[in-house]
C-alpha cells in the first residue's frame, strides 16, 4: 500500500507483486484465526458467490462431461478398450474438468466481483476509514470473502463432478450405445477414493487462489474508477494463469504419490 | 486531556514526485491548530501520514510513544482507536445507512447496548444537524451531508486526537460559521488535541491556537495564530488575504516575471487587517483546558517570536512581560469574553 522506493527497476516490478500476493496470502491466513469473525460477512459472500456460479456451473458441466464421454468413448472404442469408456471419462471428469471449470468460474464471476467491490471500496477511502478506526481490512473483508470462494469451490466441484459424471454416463449409455453395467465396472476398476479427495483438494486450493488474488488486485487499484476495472480484468488473467500452473503442479505430484488403482 | 503529537523529520514522495520534506512540528496536547497551504501541497497525505495510512519515506511520527510512520502495527492500530479522522470526502460505508455509518465505531470497539448506541448517535446527529437524515445511504444525500455525516462519525468514540480534512469545503457560510464553533465547543468538551486541514479564512483566523502552513514541499511555518496571522512572509500574507498578488499562482509557483512585475507594482505593501479574536466555547460548557495551558506555553515563547506576534499576544494576555512567576502569571485577569455565535444545532 506504501509508495515503492524511487526509480524501481523493472525487473524487480513484477517480484514486488508476486512478493506482496504472497505476503497477502499469509496474512489472510493468519487473520482467518483472530477473532472476532466476521460470520455475518461470510454468509453475504459465500451466499453471493454461490448465487452467482452455481447455475452458470451446472449448465456448463453437462457439455463438458457429454464432450469427454464422447471423445474418450470414441477414442477407446479404436483402441478396443471399450469396456474402460465409463472409469476413464469419470476420472476425467472429476479429476481434472471439474476443478478446472470450478477455478474458472469463481475466478470469472464470483473473484471479478470481489475485486470490483474492494476496488471501489478502495477508491471511496472506505478500506482507509477501516483501518483508522484500527479494523484491519484483511481480517474484516478478505478473510471473509476468500473462505467463502474455498468454501464454494468445493461444493461446487462436487456438484460440478455429480452433474458432469452424469452427463457422461448419460451420452456415453444413450448415445454410444455403451452397457450401463460395464460403464458402472469399469468404473470401480479404475476409480478410488483419492481421486475424489485430490479433486476437493484442488477446488479447495484453487478457491483459496481465486479469492486472494481477487482480493489483491482489488486492494491496489491503480488510480480511480479505470484503475479498478482494469484490476478486475488482471485479476482474472491472473488467476487463470496461476490455477492452470498450479493444476499441472497439482496433477503430476498426485501422479507421482498416489498409485493407480487398475494395474 | 488530548495527546501531544510529535512530528520529526517527516519527508513523503510518490515515486519521483516530493511531496514535502522535512516536516517536524509539535501539536501540543488538547490545543486545536490548523494548516494552511494552496491546493495540492498535500495536506491530505500529511494527515493520513499522522494516522499511518500512508508510510512517509523518513521521519517520525510519534504518539504516547508509538511511531505512527514505522512501528510495528499492532502498535500502530491499538493507537489509531484514539483518533477520530474526517475524510475529505467523507469515506463513508457506501452499503449502509447513515445511522450505521455513525454506529459502526461503536459496534466495533464498545459492547454497549443497542438503544445506548442509538441514543448516542442520534446525539451525534443532531449535533451535526442531520437528524431525519440518518436513514439515507450516503450515496442519496448531498456533499456537504456526507462530510457532515463523516465528522459525526469521526466524534463518535470521543477521540483524544481528531483530525479533520477541510471541514469547510462543501459547506455554505452559515453552515462553516456554525462548523466554526462546533469545533471550538467539541475542544472545550473533549480537551483533544485537533488538527484541521482548511482553506476557508474564516476558520483559519477564529479558530486555531496554532498555525501552519505548507508550501512549495516544506512546512513554512508552524506557531501560535499569532505568529501567521501577523506574519511578512509573503507566500503567509498572500495566502491569508487571498490576493492574487504573491508567489502563489495557479500551478503553486509563479514564473520569474510575473513576479517581478507585482514586485514593481508594489504588492507587498498592502496592509495586513487586524487580527480577529479566537472564538470562545459556547455559553454553559465552560472556558476551553486548553486555553490555560496554551497561555503559559505561549508566554514561556514569547522571547522568541516576532515583534508583532509578540505585541499580539501581549494584547491578548494583558501585558505580561516575559519571564514572570506562574504565581504572578496566574492571576491575570484571562482574555475577556467575546460575543459568542449560536452553538451549532
Ligand atoms: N496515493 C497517491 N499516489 C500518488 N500521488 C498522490 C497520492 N495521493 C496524493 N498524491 C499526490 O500528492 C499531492 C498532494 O495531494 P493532497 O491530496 O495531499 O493535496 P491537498 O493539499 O490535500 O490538496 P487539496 O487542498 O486540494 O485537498 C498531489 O500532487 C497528488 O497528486
Ligand atoms: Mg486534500
Amino acid at each position: 500500500m506504501s509508495a515503492p522506493p524511487r526509480t524501481p527497476s523493472p525487473l524487480l516490478g513484477p517480484l514486488r507483486q508476486t512478493g506482496r500476493l504472497f505476503t497477502l496470502a499469509a496474512e489472510v491466513c493468519r487473520a482467518a484465526f483472530r477473532r472476532p469473525f466476521q460470520f455475518r460477512e461470510f454468509i453475504e459472500q459465500f451466499w453471493f458467490v454461490a448465487s452467482v456460479t452455481i447455475l452458470p456451473a451446472a449448465l456448463v458441466s453437462i457439455p463438458f462431461g457429454a464432450v469427454i464421454a464422447l471423445q474418450v468413448g470414441s477414442l477407446t472404442q479404436q483402441l478396443g478398450a471399450q469396456s474402460f469408456t465409463g472409469g476413464a471419462s469419470v476420472l476425467a471428469v472429476i479429476q481434472q474438468a471439474s476443478p478446472l471449470i470450478v477455478a474458472l468460474l469463481i475466478s470469472g464471476a464470483g473473484g471479478s466481483a470481489i475485486c470490483a467491490d474492494l476496488g471501489s471500496r478502495k477508491i471511496r477511502e472506505e478500506l482507509d476509514a477501516l483501518e483508522v478506526m484500527g479494523i484491519s481490512p484483511v481480517q474484516r473483508l478478505v478473510v471473509p470473502r476468500v473462505l467463502a470462494t474455498m468454501l464454494v469451490a468445493v461444493l461446487l466441484n462436487g456438484l460440478v463432478s455429480v452433474v458432469g459424471t452424469l452427463g457422461g454416463y448419460f451420452f456415453n449409455v444413450i448415445m454410444q450405445d455403451g452397457t450401463p453395467g460395464a460403464y458402472l465396472s469399469s468404473f470401480s476398476a479404475l476409480a478410488q477414493l483419492p481421486d475424489l479427495w485430490i479433486s476437493e483438494l484442488k477446488a479447495l486450493i484453487f478457491g483459496f487462489i481465486a479469492g486472494v488474488v481477487a482480493a489483491y488486485r482489488g486492494l491496489n487499484p491503480r488510480g480511480g474508477p479505470k484503475g479498478v476495472g482494469d484490476a478486475v480484468n488482471q485479476s482474472v488473467v491472473i488467476t487463470f494463469l496461476l490455477l492452470f500452473f498450479v493444476n499441472t503442479v497439482m496433477t503430476g505430484l498426485y501422479l507421482q504419490i498416489v498409485p493407480p488403482k487398475g494395474g | 486531556m488530548g495527546i501531544e503529537v510529535v512530528v520529526e523529520g517527516l519527508t513523503k514522495s510518490f515515486g519521483k514526485q516530493e511531496i514535502w520534506q522535512d516536516v517536524s512540528l509539535t501539536l501540543p496536547a488538547g490545543e486545536v491548530s490548523v494548516m494552511l497551504g494552496p491546493s495540492g501541497t498535500g495536506k491530505t497525505v500529511f494527515l493520513k501520514s499522522l494516522i499511518g495510512l500512508l508510510k512517509p519515506d523518513r521521519g517520525r511520527v510519534l504518539i504516547d510513544g508509538v511511531d505512527m510512520a514505522g512501528g510495528a502495527e499492532r502498535d500502530i492500530y491499538e493507537t489509531r482507536k484514539l483518533f477520530g479522522l474526517m475524510f475529505q470526502d467523507g469515506a463513508l460505508f457506501g452499503s449502509m445507512t447513515l445511522f450505521d455509518n455513525v454506529a459502526f465505531p461503536l459496534r466495533e470497539h464498545t459492547r454497549k447496548k443497542e438503544s445506548e448506541i442509538r441514543r448516542i448517535v442520534m446525539e451525534r446527529m443532531e449535533v451535526v444537524g442531520l437528524l431525519g437524515a440518518e436513514g439515507k445511504l450516503p450515496g442519496e444525500i448531498s456533499g456537504g451531508m456526507r462530510k457532515r455525516a463523516g465528522l459525526a462519525r469521526a466524534l463518535v468514540l470521543d477521540p483524544q486526537i481528531i483530525l479533520i480534512d477541510e471541514p469547510d469545503s462543501g459547506l455554505d457560510p452559515v453552515r462553516t460559521a456554525l462548523l466554526s464553533q462546533l469545533l471550538i465547543d467539541l475542544n472545550a468538551e473533549f480537551d483533544a488535541t485537533m488538527l484541521i486541514v482548511t482553506h476557508n479564512l474564516d476558520i483559519a483566523s477564529t479558530v486555531p491556537d496554532n498555525m501552519g502552513m505548507l508550501y512549495l514541499r516544506r512546512l513554512v511555518t508552524f506557531g501560535p495564530r499569532e505568529v501567521l496571522l501577523t506574519s511578512e512572509e509573503p507566500v503567509v500574507a498572500q495566502f491569508l488575504n487571498g490576493r492574487r498578488e504573491g508567489p502563489i499562482g495557479m500551478t503553486e509557483e509563479k514564473d520569474s516575471a510575473t513576479l517581478a512585475r507585482e514586485a514593481a507594482d508594489g504588492f507587498a505593501s498592502a496592509p495586513l487587517p487586524p487580527l480577529a479574536p479566537q472564538l470562545e466555547p459556547s455559553p454553559g460548557l465552560g472556558p476551553r483546558r486548553a486555553a490555560e495551558r496554551r497561555r503559559r506555553r505561549v508566554l514561556t515563547l514569547l522571547d522568541q517570536l516576532p515583534p508583532a506576534a509578540r505585541a499580539e499576544i501581549r494584547k491578548a494576555y494583558g501585558a505580561t512581560a516575559p519571564g514572570r512567576s506562574d504565581a504572578e502569571q496566574a492571576t491575570l485577569t484571562p482574555p475577556p469574553p467575546l460575543p459568542t455565535r449560536r452553538s451549532g444545532t
